[in-house]
This record gives structure tokens, sequence and C-alpha cells, in this order.
């Protein structure tokens, strides 16, 4: 009997190996990607108001705490009804999948759209200094997270009410999970650095 | 390794942390100033820096089961290095092939320097583990085993794992070196691939050096 390696001709076989698997290396490049693109605008904030001492928020501009504390809530709240409509399609309450879901999608766009009141309201704009520009930048750049996660969420929405997913088969409202609660902890962290401290 | 968006759950549980940390250094910084700030930042970071080092040694290894495949066939997964050759693998894989349609699949890891790994420089040592496949394969023939061959993963843990996915098997065979001259043995390989692998797994000591061979 004759044994023999693996002949093989053509270009050379891709090297796959399971040590890290597709989907989380995914998410892993992703979440890296997220964290340079972020962390290059805190770098640019920290570098204006720790290293350069600017006041923050720069007189006489006021930064409208308590309304970006409203939607910090709402936006938080989103991520406990994103839970529960996965929770809800895991045991079978397709009622809980598109409730959860629809709930999940009006308090993001709510947050969206206090987001881009407060833009009008706030009294100076990108060009005013490094302030204005940080302040905008940050803000802006997690906006256009969520306007992605709404858009992810509105697409869940229509197929959670068209009878799409299963206990079994949940795959996207759980893509689309993962993705909204990324971006909640993101504004927490752009909440407590550009309003809090 | 623990990744804390690896599905909704666990990124609704870090968005939780996420407020409490955030939380707790904003009531820190307003209420006592940015020291007190500072301090509590410290503090969590270096409690979270300690329990995701802890958790992670905790972490066991989900067990992986091969692939089903059809019956009156007995497939063998050997996994060895250079120690393929020794007489007491080869009357091994002869005796449990007995009376059944065997398949028997050697996997060589493509073992690599650290560096290199992380770099990619791959190609010299899945040359080099193609050499000692082959090799393998020889001796495997002259003994009258049928056999095909495969390079695997560096890791020996891995490159079983990779070949559980494709290749049903029944019984995996690790070939090492002595206690003392193996790297593997030394890393515990044998062990965790045993804790890692629903499939019953002999161990086999090869002495080539010596023409001393055991079973254990």
């Amino acid at each position: 009997m004759a044994a023999h390696a693996e002949a093989h001709h053509g270009p050379p076989i891709a090297h796959q190996s399971s040590r890290v698997n597709a989907s989380v290396l995914g998410m892993l490049l992703f979440i890296a990607s997220e964290i340079m693109l972020f962390g290059s605008f805190f770098t640019a904030y920290f570098f204006v108001r720790v290293v350069n001492g600017i006041p923050w928020p720069t007189p006489p501009f006021e930064l409208p705490v308590f309304v970006a504390g409203v939607n910090t809530a709402i936006l938080v709240t989103s991520s406990f009804t994103m839970h529960w409509s996965l929770q809800s399609i895991k045991r079978g309450n397709r009622a809980g999948l598109q409730g959860g879901l629809l709930l999940t999608f009006l308090m993001g766009l709510v947050f969206l759209l206090t987001q881009a009141r407060e833009y009008s309201r706030v009294g100076f704009a990108p060009h005013d200094g490094a302030f204005g520009t940080i302040f905008y930048c940050l803000t802006g750049l997690h906006g256009a997270h969520v306007f992605v996660g709404l858009s992810l969420l509105l697409f869940m929405t229509i197929r959670a009410f068209r009878g799409h997913f299963s206990p079994e088969q949940h795959h996207g409202v759980e893509i689309a999970g993962i993705y909204w609660h990324f971006v909640d902890v993101m504004w927490i962290v752009v909440y407590s650095t550009v309003y809090l401290i | 390794m623990i990744n804390p968006l690896r599905s909704e759950a666990e990124a609704f549980r870090f968005l939780i942390a996420s407020i409490v940390y955030f939380g707790a250094i904003v009531i820190a910084a307003v209420a006592g100033g940015k020291w007190w700030g500072l301090g509590v930042f410290v503090v969590l970071s270096a409690a979270a820096a300690w329990w995701w080092l802890r958790s992670r040694r905790e972490e066991r290894p989900r067990q992986t089961a091969p692939r089903p495949h059809a019956e009156g066939e007995r497939r063998i997964l050997v996994i060895a290095n250079e120690t393929v050759g020794g007489h007491t693998l080869r009357s091994m894989v002869l005796e449990r092939s007995l009376d059944v349609r065997e398949e028997v699949l050697v996997v060589t890891p493509a073992l690599n320097s650290p560096l290199k790994h992380w770099v990619s420089d791959e190609d010299d040592a899945r040359a080099a583990a193609q050499e000692r496949l082959a090799a393998s394969l020889e001796m495997l023939a002259e003994a009258g085993v049928q056999a095909r061959g495969e390079v695997g993963d560096g890791d020996p843990l891995q490159a079983i794992e990779d070949a559980l996915r494709t290749f049903g098997a029944d019984e995996i065979i690790i070939s090492t070196h002595p206690e003392g001259r193996s790297n593997w043995l030394e890393r515990g390989v044998v062990e965790k691939a045993r804790e890692r692998f629903a499939v019953p797994i002999t161990h086999v000591v090869v002495d080539l050096e010596r023409e001393r061979e055991e079973v254990r």
C-alpha cells in the first residue's frame, strides 16, 4: 500500500487554521479599528485639554449637560430593550422581539434627533476653536455610529415584523445587538469625558 | 481569549460594567476633585486588569468532538513532529487497524519560533515539516500502513483541533520524545489534549536515539 503526502498543483493551499475563529477574528479587527478611530479623536481631546490646558468648555460656551444626560439615559435604556428583544426570541416570544426592536429603534432615533437639536442650539460651531472642533468631531463620530446602528436596527425590525427569526435562527439580531451595545459603550466614554469630567 | 463583544449577552454585560466603571470615576472626580477621579480610575483599572488575567487563567477550552464518519471504519489521527518512525508506533497503528477499514492521518506541526509566527514567516517551517512528513509516511508505508499526511499548525493542540474538524478521528496518537528531551511534554501537550478533545488519546514515547520505545 502506498502512502502519500497530499499532492497539490496550482497555487499554494491557503493555510486555514482555526487558531482564531473567523467571526471572532472579524470582530476583533473591527474593535481594533474602532479603538484606533476613536482613540485618535480622544488623543486630540486630551492633547487640547490636558497638554494645552484649554478651559473645557471654553468660555463663554457651555455644554448642555442635562439634555445630554437625559439623552444618555435614553440610549442606555435602548440597550436594555435590545437585550430584552433578543432574550424574547430565544424563548420563542415573537411579540417581545418585535416590541423590543421597535422600542430600541425609536429610542435610538430620539437620541439622534436630540443630538441634532443640541447642535442647533449649543451656540458654537466646529470652527470656533479647538474646543468646538473636538466636541463636534467626537459627538459627530459617535452620531455616525448611531446612524449605522439605526440602519441595522431598521432592517432587523422590518425582518422581525415579516416573520423572520426563530429561537434557533436569530444571528442578525445578535450582531445588531452587539453593535448597538458597542455604540452605547462608546457614548458612555464620550459623555463621561466630554460632558462630565 | 476573553472577547467582550463575542455575543450580545456578553456585550450587554460589558456595557453594564462600563457604566459602573465610568460612573464611579465621574462621581469621584465631581465630588472629590480630579485627583480623586484619577485615584478611582487607577484602582478600577487595576481591578479590571487583575480580573481579566484571572479569568484568562481559569478559562477552560471548549471540548472539541470530531466529525462523524461512516461505520466499519477506524480513523486514527497521528500527531507527531519527527518521531513517527518508531516501531511501537507503527505496530500500534497496524494493531488498531486489524479487521477494519483503517484511515490514518499523520499531522506534522510546522514548528516555528514565536517571532516568525507573529510576523507570518511560516514558509521555512512548513517546508521543513513537509519534509519530515514525507519521511514519516514513507516509513509507515514500508511497515504496511496506508496513511496520508498534512502539515498542521505550529501549536500541536491547534493542529489536532484543525484536523478533527475535517477528519473524524476515533483515536488520537500523540508521539513525543522521552521526558527531558520533549518540549511538548514540558508544555503538558498530552494532558491538555486529553482535557480538550473528546477522543481517546494514546501517548507514545519514542526514543529514537536509544532505539527504546515505550507506550504510556
